[in-house]
């Protein structure tokens, strides 16, 4: 028997729980699907300086706890699991975790982005081995070792100056002679005696047996091979949205961003869906837009929810 | 902590682990460690709901690097399942309960 629900919102990052939190407040009684990924990207990151109401900072993590503390103290119900499957094409729009099925009259969709790999065979095999993701859950096991992070991004040189406080020697690794990360970090970066920078250069194997041992590069420019010794790799090469849930369902962009046909509103190709953070938005990515939009979406959703009972009761009437 | 979960250090860590009747899963985790608090709850639910077949330690690898070296931990969460002090699963990562229990069939089956 599927459960019938208002509102069904899948994804528990900032989008997702605002998002909660304004539809619980709306009587609305949302389910969040929170996903393995519960949290979203701020669970990986160490001090959010630029959250507005924190002057001193906050935790990604403990953030995250309030914004779902926040959304439940008002009915939001929470499921601790990935949404394996949804269906869009009924007026009543279906999602299953596991064995349990949802049916809801209106979808929010807040999955976010996850951290994009290299792709390497050995960059896995590795995984947990010297090759990291989270600097902040990491960093601590390379005290006094050159480690390396690959990226070229806000995120990359973020995780370089957090690795400082362990490492002896961290070289960024991007593939352009310049990073893209905002003025402010890389001023952080080159002020950094720690960090050092091997331009236009990518990775082509992660070299090791059970740890890293050296990083064999390829220069972007020349072709000229090289190898680096190091014995940690942080991978911080960008995100990718987490769409392959709706793809042949919503519309999305060449990159697997869901499209948003309408300016100014969080309206999906599919009425009654609607979309927030950053599965959306491949220009801001922030905590605070994705909260931002994360509202937008609930308030769409619940005049959406509205009209369409207005409309079911009218052609009742008649 | 939930009552079901105990916590092992580098002093007790043998005597603990390598002592236990049942299947112990070690759980190498930190406070700083985003996707360590995100798996915490639903290894306590998992340690309550499979009391006799697996037990779940806690060790912080901040507080006791020496288990966690001695084990090669470079990544956390590490969940490692030991039988009689000696390892025999290694899982890195944080899951979510479905694919834990998955990957946990073989001990609690």
């Amino acid at each position: 028997m599927p459960e019938e629900r208002e509102l069904v919102i899948v994804g528990s990052g900032p989008a997702g729980l605002t998002a909660a939190l304004y539809a619980a407040r709306a009587n609305l009684e949302p389910v969040v699907i929170e996903g393995l990924e519960a949290g979203g990207q701020l669970m990986l990151t160490s001090d959010v300086e630029n959250y507005p109401g924190f002057p001193d900072g906050i935790l990604g993590p403990e953030l995250m706890t309030k914004f779902r503390e926040q959304a439940g103290r008002f009915g939001a119900e929470f499921v601790t699991a990935d949404a394996d499957r949804v269906d869009l094409s009924s007026s009543l729009f279906g999602a299953w975790v596991g064995e349990t099925e949802y049916r809801s009259h209106a979808l929010i969709v807040a999955t976010g982005a996850s951290a994009r790999m290299l792709g390497l065979e050995s960059e896995s095999a590795l995984l947990g081995h010297g090759v990291s993701t989270c600097a902040t859950c990491d960093g601590f096991f390379f005290r006094e070792k050159p480690i390396a992070v690959v990226g070229g991004g806000d995120s990359a040189v973020e995780e370089a100056i957090f690795l400082t406080k362990f490492a002896t020697k961290v070289t960024i690794v991007h593939r352009r002679d310049e990073l893209r990360a905002s003025k402010i970090m890389q001023e952080r970066a080159f002020a950094n005696s720690k960090i050092e920078f091997r331009w236009n250069s990518v990775v082509e194997e992660v070299v090791g047996n059970g740890r890293v041992d050296s990083l064999k590069l390829r220069d972007t420019v020349t072709d000229a091979p090289s190898e680096m010794a190091v014995q940690g790799l942080f991978v911080a090469i960008g995100h990718d949205p987490n769409t392959k849930l709706f793809e042949g369902q919503l519309e999305m962009d060449e990159n697997g961003y869901l499209s948003l046909p309408h300016a100014g509103s969080t309206r999906t190709s599919i009425e009654g869906v609607f979309a927030g953070g950053d599965v959306a938005d491949a220009v801001f990515r922030q905590a605070i837009t994705a909260a931002g939009t994360g509202c937008m979406a609930a308030m769409e959703a619940e005049r959406w929810l509205e009209a369409k009972k207005h409309a079911e009761a009218t052609a009742a009437a008649t | 902590m939930g009552d079901d979960l105990i916590t092992v250090t580098d002093a007790t860590f043998d005597e603990s682990v390598g002592g236990a009747d049942t299947p112990v899963l070690v759980d190498f985790w930190a406070e700083w460690c985003g996707p360590c608090k995100m798996i915490a709850p639903v290894l306590e639910e998992i340690a309550s709901d499979h009391k006799g077949q697996i037990a779940i330690a806690k060790l912080n690898v901040d507080e006791n690097p020496e288990t966690a070296r001695r084990f090669d931990v470079m990544s956390i969460p590490t969940l490692m399942v030991f039988k009689g002090g000696e390892p025999v699963k290694r899982l890195v990562g944080a899951k979510g309960k479905g694919q834990l229990l998955q990957d946990l069939a073989e001990f609690i089956g």
